[in-house]
């Protein structure tokens, strides 16, 4: 008999029209990193939420260390050992580290709480595992990666030993996933056991030893990570044969669509973020930004598109100057734009999906007569749309709220690429996405390239960049340091370039 | 079980319920027959042709200043200003009326218009700062409401009147008030005014579902963000929604001033008119018809409490405390809300 930390045996949870998790079995051995893999919408996360009290199951049994168990709330779940890491994270921005971590179970002298022991413990814990946790600095000091090991701590001071880590890259840069990694390595080797959700082959291949695949609420199985590869993962996981390396012919850019030249922008605390950058798309052409978050490349978006001011320097689309122009003048110039944040700026998530799909035309013909709207002809051109995207929708009177991300996205990306524009910018189009809709999304872009338009593409993901791009513009501290060739570099090249080291010193390496 | 469109019904209906539940328990424990009282209140709202007649009156202002405070809210705004705006639109309307005596069909359209642009002078004030400089409006329209108030009171004195503590009259070229309507409702106050606030009703329903504007509208109330990405001129937009706010505030002064009295006394403290417009908005969802449904109710409310404490001997403050309860039960609809849904689930 295999020891077991954890086991989830066929559970089966419904929600009101659908069943989210049926006959699914997961089980984690002592020590192990077990990766937990499906599409959006699989059921990952309503299976962590039964294992994490959120939720009841219908059927199945749970059992804690070969005891069967009935985990009715996080409390329960706590106390079991079992700590979660969400997506997003539960912490108080004002507060240190230590408050934060010992939130709800201060550690008391007397009636006060013992803040001077409660932090000795806390650094401690930190050094064992190698989490390098300062515990008096205050949230809001500390980088997105810190503040997810200030989670990870906050479970460890709680006694778990089986921690649920939700989609933990999404937020993360190169360098921070890599020391998470690492953290995750020294977590198992002191006995810590983690159930790893993601969609993300690369990770699973890296850290993890065994592999449990949902698809649409089913268990499909668990591997062994060591006797799979990323292909067959990916075709477990989606259900059909899903190619990696984007097909696509070698790109024939012709006349210069987007030219900018020596381009200053202001972040909101009036910091010069983008510093006289230079950048040409030529038509035909993809080109990349690649880059580390926080190197201007928001800012740089932003003012191309219109909604940052930019302080000096020329933007021109087709020889057209758009500086400064209101995002309306510039729309209609030419340019379209997957935005980087799909809520707060590519949907207006109360109105319908079908009503979001004419954001930027609404007010044209055949949308919108002297003033008034035809809904008629704003839902023929919904209903066409979703049929071509494949966005799966209830109906075009469904709310943008109530779709799933990857189903959101493609609907922005059916309004703007059917505009036709002359520039496409797509800022992280692919973010948060399963493999399934990522594929989709990529050939969407090289389709539009094969048709002689200009694309921009901005991404964190390497290999997004190394995938697509015809061209990649290296941004580093508000400028572009280098321009190379996806088939000329590499990931530890680009990964030099990024940080600031030049294109000489790279090759060195 | 229920479709979204009945929840969206049962909410308020239930509110409006536990309210007058709560009414009666205060009732009992303060030793008032509470079936008496709320006898009283009926009788006092529709027991007879004057007190039906009485109850439109006062319906007609409230489903005003609902649409004034429920059309800046769809676009993300809290026009709390609506009184003010009421005072101004009040003021225009009779000094339009007072001055000169014109043919109807000019004099009584032009009083309507001045008491509406009144009102959305007063409202583009605060949608303009919030715009440009981005103060909040909720603070701009309550410091507005004062001025309105002390203005006011100035102009009856000194420009409407020679020194008067009310204005003169409007003339009755300028008067919505009904000989006809007085009749058939026993001679109570009831005023054509009742079609301006229908009518107005429809034409933000139109506005908000049907127009290009109203799209604009809505999603700057929904996402700001979004809106300015997709093209909208946000700060427009701010500014164009607290001037039809406040023109809708203003018509609510022109009813009280064309129709109901015919000429403007000096108010010491507000008419609450604009404040209890936001109870209004709310009751009705911030939409037309809903408003419609909702200023009734209110106007009923207010109107049949008069008779409260002459037939049943249930003083008016009790009145007062039940419409407040309504009101605490509709703003915590959530509440109501998570148990119908709990109710829903269960029957599944």
């Amino acid at each position: 008999m295999e020891n077991y930390v954890v086991e989830m045996l066929r559970i089966r949870k419904e929600f009101p029209g659908i069943v989210a998790n049926n006959n699914i079995n997961l089980q984690v051995k002592q020590g192990e990193i077990h990766a937990l893999l499906g599409e959006n919408g699989a059921g990952k996360s309503t299976l962590m939420n039964v294992l994490f009290g959120l939720y009841q199951p219908e059927q199945g049994e749970i059992r804690v260390k070969g005891k069967q168990v009935k985990i009715t709330n996080p409390n329960v779940a706590n106390d079991l050992g079992i700590g979660m890491v969400h997506q997003h994270f539960m912490l108080v921005d004002t507060f240190t580290v230590t408050q934060n971590i010992i939130l709800g179970s201060e550690p008391k002298r007397g009636t006060v709480v013992d803040v001077k022991k409660a932090e000795k413990d806390i650094e401690e814990l930190s050094k064992k595992y190698g989490l390098d946790v300062d515990p008096r600095a205050k949230i809001r000091d500390i980088s997105v990666g810190m503040q997810q090991r200030v989670e990870i701590l906050k479970t460890l001071y709680r006694g778990a030993e089986v921690l649920i880590l939700d989609e933990p890259t999404a937020v993360l840069t190169p360098q921070e996933i890599k020391e998470l990694m690492n953290i995750m390595k020294s977590l198992i080797k002191e006995g810590i056991s983690i159930i790893l959700i993601t969609h993300k082959l690369k990770e699973i291949m890296e850290v993890c030893d065994r592999c449990t695949v949902i698809r649409k609420g089913e268990g499909i199985g668990t591997v062994d990570v060591k006797e799979t590869n990323p292909n067959e993962l990916a075709s477990l996981m989606v259900g059909r044969e899903i190619s990696f390396t984007t097909e696509k012919s070698p790109a024939q850019p012709q006349e210069e669509v987007l030219s900018i030249k020596g381009l200053e922008v202001k972040d909101i605390r009036n910091v010069l973020m983008v510093k006289g950058l230079d950048l040409s798309v030529k038509a035909g052409e993809i080109v990349g930004i690649a880059g580390i978050d926080g190197n201007g490349q928001t800012e740089l978006i932003e003012a191309l598109t219109g909604l940052r001011k930019a302080e000096t320097g020329d933007i021109r689309l087709n020889g057209k100057l758009i500086t400064n122009l209101s995002p309306r003048k510039i729309t209609e110039s030419g340019l379209a734009h997957i935005p980087q944040d799909r809520h707060k700026f590519g949907l207006v998530l109360d109105y319908p999906i079908g009503e979001n799909m004419v954001l930027q035309t609404y007010y044209k013909k055949p949308f919108s007569n002297m003033g008034i709207l035809s809904f008629k002809e704003i839902y023929k051109h919904a209903n066409k749309l979703i049929e071509e995207y494949d966005v799966r929708t209830p109906s075009p009177y469904t709310p943008a709220r109530a779709l799933s991300g990857g189903n959101q996205q493609k609907a922005i990306i059916a309004r703007e690429v059917d505009r036709s524009p002359e520039l496409l910018i797509a800022a992280q189009p692919t973010r948060g996405l399963d493999v399934g809709a990522i594929e989709f999304i990529h050939k969407r872009l090289i389709e539009e390239r094969d048709k002689g338009k200009a694309v921009l593409l901005l991404s964190f993901e390497l290999d997004e960049i190394l995938n697509v791009s015809d061209r990649i513009a290296v941004m580093f501290d508000g400028n572009i340091v280098a321009n190379v060739k996806p088939e000329e570099t590499n990931e530890q090249e680009l990964g030099l370039l990024m940080a600031g080291s030049t294109k000489q010193k790279a090759g060195d390496q | 079980m229920f479709t979204n469109r009945l929840f969206n019904i049962l909410v308020p209906l239930i509110s409006v319920f536990l309210g007058l539940l709560a009414g009666a328990i205060i009732m009992l424990a303060f030793g008032y027959n509470p079936i008496n009282g709320y006898q009283a209140l009926w009788n006092g709202a529709f027991g007879s042709g004057y007190f039906f007649g009485e109850t439109i009156r006062q319906v007609t202002p409230y489903i005003l200043t609902g649409l004034a405070v429920a059309f800046a809210f769809r676009s993300g705004l809290f026009n709390i200003g609506a009184e003010g705006q009421v005072i101004v639109g009040w003021v225009a309307a009779v000094w339009v009326g007072s001055s000169f005596e014109a043919p109807m069909i000019i004099h009584l359209p032009l009083a309507v218009l001045a008491a509406a642009f009144a009102g959305a002078l007063w409202g583009f004030l605060p949608g303009l700062l919030k715009a440009t400089k981005g103060v909040h409006e909720v603070i701009i329209t309550i410091m507005l409401n004062y001025i309105a108030l002390h203005v006011s009171n100035y102009m009856i004195r000194h420009v409407l009147s020679d020194g008067g503590d009310s204005s003169d009259p409007i003339a009755n070229s300028a008067s919505l008030a009904s000989d006809w309507l007085m009749q058939i409702t026993e001679y109570s106050r009831m005023h054509y005014g009742i079609l301006i606030a229908l009518f107005a009703a429809f034409i933000m329903w139109f506005i908000l579902e049907k127009t290009t504007a109203g799209y604009e509208f809505r999603a700057v109330g929904f996402n700001p963000d979004a809106s300015k990405y997709a093209g909208m001129n946000v700060k427009k937009n701010i500014i164009t929604s607290m001037i039809i706010s406040g023109a809708f505030a203003g018509l609510a002064g022109a009813m009280e001033g064309l129709g109901t009295f015919g000429y403007m006394p000096s108010h010491s403290a507000f008419t609450n008119l604009g404040f209890d417009g936001i109870a209004v908005a709310l009751l009705g969802g911030n939409t037309g018809l809903g408003i419609v449904i909702s200023a009734f109710l209110f106007g009923a409310l207010k109107v049949g409490a008069l008779n409260m404490p002459t037939t049943a001997g249930v003083p008016s403050e009790l009145v007062e405390i039940v419409i407040a309860l309504i009101i605490f039960f509709v703003a915590s609809s959530y509440i109501i809300r998570w148990a119908l849904l709990r109710l829903r689930k269960e029957e599944k």
